[in-house]
């Protein structure tokens, strides 16, 4: 199974399921990986299923699957029953206030911000494997999205950039300075963060402390002499738990104990403590509550304004749609479009990510 | 209280009890185990295995093992020796038998963060090696007539306390605050708790790993050097089998063999379980023959408690992801 991309195994997941021919089948997020495709395949499987009197329940961020797929609807919220309706009855506006506990007046608040200078450049980027010849660049206060199906070299791209993967060809410059990055020590040294794909297995340490998990890189501020100083970690990790509104019952708690959503809030924490000049995010809002993603564009948003570069990649079209001001395509491990916040629509991505011609590519 | 936190709880206090324990069924079963002069002995005893058991806790934290303590005592206890008796003095054939366990604790190191060696491989072949060069060293015979000054770090008195139980109090509380209140003590914890998530945070995972082993290389001298004043001689075949006293003390004290989980409190009293169970068996007239034999299934024991308590909780973990997330 290792062996398997996550969603080659998340569709060996649902196929383990159908076999056992259940009366009831609990899918929780069986879509988070899957393509566009993938997924229609799912939903035209769990109607046959229902049709022939299977009960199905569905658990999912996701609310135009929902929409799509469901007959009824119920939300929870903090762990408490918020109503059950027919999905006849319901909009989505409706369903998000019920998951929020409040109207959300702005999902993405993506606002035109003023574009600095290049920051990050990428001439001709190849990892011998599965990025081909890729260019891009980066400026300062632009959110950069990047879209593209599972497999394009998306996570290829971020991990080269980071350091986690070696290049065999191209170059990297930061700030116009040629620069090799071997290593993620060498990126963070550069100003670069990284919040990967998979917090639990790449990001947190689960059996730590949420103030340990968000100082452990940056502890030259919190340490003198090789000392940590605990008022200064405290300090520090209070700081971004507040600015970041995670919620968690202590400092001390372990991060295992946390949502998902707050788990993320301190990966992202982390970095921010290094006050990174470019910051690059894996699928940052998986497996997260509509409440939270909101908190977490606005946070994006907010950091874009004090002149960081984002690179979010993201398989949710809406989200790249909403918080870019320009969006990569990637297709087999090549850029296929750069498209302008005006000029992307969910058709146009989708094309380039299925390795369809753009009439209009710029730059 | 959830499940997880009195397992937690639990792996805690359970070395403790366990001390305590053994200590009460042994003063009940011989007179002679509540002695003073017996404690003192005992006391003594342990300290050493103690101070090497300290060093390979840093080991063991950070996901690996150190096998080639008990042959690094035996050389650089020989070294100390030979260079003392041979007009080097006392605190010449000590410092170089600190340099050379910090050395050799080196070479285990940079064998396994460059060589890439498992380290059970890397220091399982530096056993063979200590072990031989000793011999070599020895010509196979003990070194004594060491000066007086050499022979009180071993068995001398301070305030009728013996000198190693002094040095494993300055060492131990070195080793707590070094591993608590110190960065890299943090980062010997993360390390421990998953490597590859540490080096994504920016952590010279590397360097962390190799200085655990110079750790255990210098508290292998430093036991050593103790245990050769204590023995009034250098034995070539001293500490045979002692790699298994230090790794079952961190063990029975808590600190798990997958690194990340443990600490110096635990070790401490799990060294003292080790040298109460040895010294108790002798008092009760048990051959070292079947105490060989009980040290291992107290090993066995300590090694199948932690993975019990520890496999509660990955298993949650991993219906936890499952139920979350594709796996």
């Amino acid at each position: 199974m290792r062996f398997l991309s996550i969603a080659e195994q998340q569709m060996a997941e649902v196929a383990k399921a159908l076999s056992l021919n259940a009366d009831l089948i609990a899918m929780d997020e069986p879509t988070s990986s899957l393509t566009e495709r993938e997924t229609e395949v799912l939903f035209d499987l769990m109607r046959s299923l229902r049709d022939e009197g299977v009960s199905i329940i569905f658990i999912s961020h996701r609310l135009s699957e929902i929409f799509e797929v469901c007959d009824r609807i119920t939300v929870l919220r903090d762990g408490k029953l918020i109503g059950t309706a027919p999905t006849a009855e319901l909009t989505e506006d409706e369903v998000v206030s019920m998951m929020v506990g409040r109207e959300i007046d702005e999902m993405f608040p993506r606002t035109a911000t003023e574009q600095g200078r290049v920051v990050l450049e990428v001439s001709d980027l190849s990892d011998g494997d599965e990025l081909q010849s890729v260019s891009f660049k980066l400026h300062s206060g632009e959110i950069l999205g990047v879209a593209g199906l599972v497999g394009a070299g998306r996570t290829a791209l971020a991990e080269t950039l980071f350091g986690i993967r070696h290049p065999v060809a191209g170059e990297v410059r930061i700030e116009g300075e040629r620069v090799t990055i071997n290593s993620p020590q060498k990126a963070i040294e550069l100003g670069m963060g990284f919040v990967p794909e998979d917090r639990k297995q790449q990001g947190l340490f689960l059996n730590m402390a949420v103030r340990e998990n968000i100082v452990i890189s940056d502890l030259d501020e919190v340490a003198s002499w090789g000392f940590l100083k605990f008022r200064e970690v405290e300090r520090l990790a209070q700081d971004y738990v507040n600015r970041l509104d995670v919620r968690t019952p202590s400092l001390r708690q372990r991060v295992r104990n946390l949502s998902g959503g707050n788990q993320q809030k301190v990966v992202i924490a982390r970095w921010l403590t290094l006050k990174p000049r470019v910051l690059i995010l894996d699928e940052p809002t998986r497996g997260i509550d509509v409440g939270t993603k909101a908190e977490i564009y606005h946070l994006l948003n907010q950091l874009a304004r004090q002149g960081v570069a984002v690179l979010v990649i993201s398989s949710e079209l809406p989200e790249v749609l909403g918080i870019s001001d320009r969006i990569l395509v990637m297709h087999e491990g090549r850029i296929t479009a750069t498209l302008n916040r005006d000029e992307a629509t969910q058709d146009a991505i989708m094309r380039a990510a299925t390795g369809g011609k753009i009439n209009h590519v710029v730059e | 209280m959830s499940w997880s936190n009195i397992t937690r709880l639990l792996r805690r206090l359970s070395v403790f009890l366990v001390l305590i324990g053994m200590a009460l069924i042994f003063a009940l079963a011989t007179p002679r185990f509540l002695r003073m002069s017996n404690l003192l002995n005992v006391a003594v005893q342990t300290s050493i295995i103690a101070i090497v058991a300290i060093g390979q806790t840093y080991v063991i934290l950070t996901g690996g093992i150190d096998l080639s303590v008990g042959s690094l005592i035996a050389l650089t206890g020989a070294i100390a020796a030979g260079l003392a008796t041979s007009g080097f003095g006392t605190a010449g054939g000590i410092t170089a038998a600190l340099l050379l366990g910090l050395l050799l604790g080196a070479v285990n190191g940079v064998l396994v963060v460059k060589g890439r060696l498992p380290p059970f491989v890397a220091t399982l072949a530096m056993l063979a090696i200590a072990r031989g060069l000793t011999l070599f060293y020895t010509q196979g015979r003990p070194i004594s007539g060491l000066p007086e000054s050499f022979i009180f770090l071993g068995s001398g008195r301070l305030l009728g306390v013996g000198v190693p139980v002094y040095v494993l109090a300055v060492v131990a509380i070195v080793a707590y605050i070094g591993l608590r209140y110190t960065r890299f003590g943090l980062h010997v914890r993360a390390v421990g708790g998953d490597e590859e998530i540490t080096r994504l945070a920016g952590v010279p995972t590397n360097r962390v790993i190799f200085l655990v082993y110079v750790i255990s290389g210098l508290t292998a001298a430093i036991g050593g050097v103790l245990l050769t004043g204590r023995l009034w001689s250098a034995q070539p075949q001293a500490a045979v089998g002692w790699e298994l006293d230090a790794i079952a003390a961190s063990v029975l004290g808590g600190t798990s063999l997958a690194g990340g989980v443990g600490g110096i409190g635990g070790t401490l009293a799990g060294a003292f379980i080790i040298g109460i169970l040895s010294n108790g068996l002798n008092l009760l007239g048990i051959s070292s023959y079947t105490q060989q034999v009980i040290e291992g299934a107290v090993f066995i024991l300590a090694v199948l408690f932690d993975l019990l308590t520890k496999r509660g909780r990955t298993t949650r973990r991993r219906q936890r992801t499952l139920a979350q997330e594709p796996t």
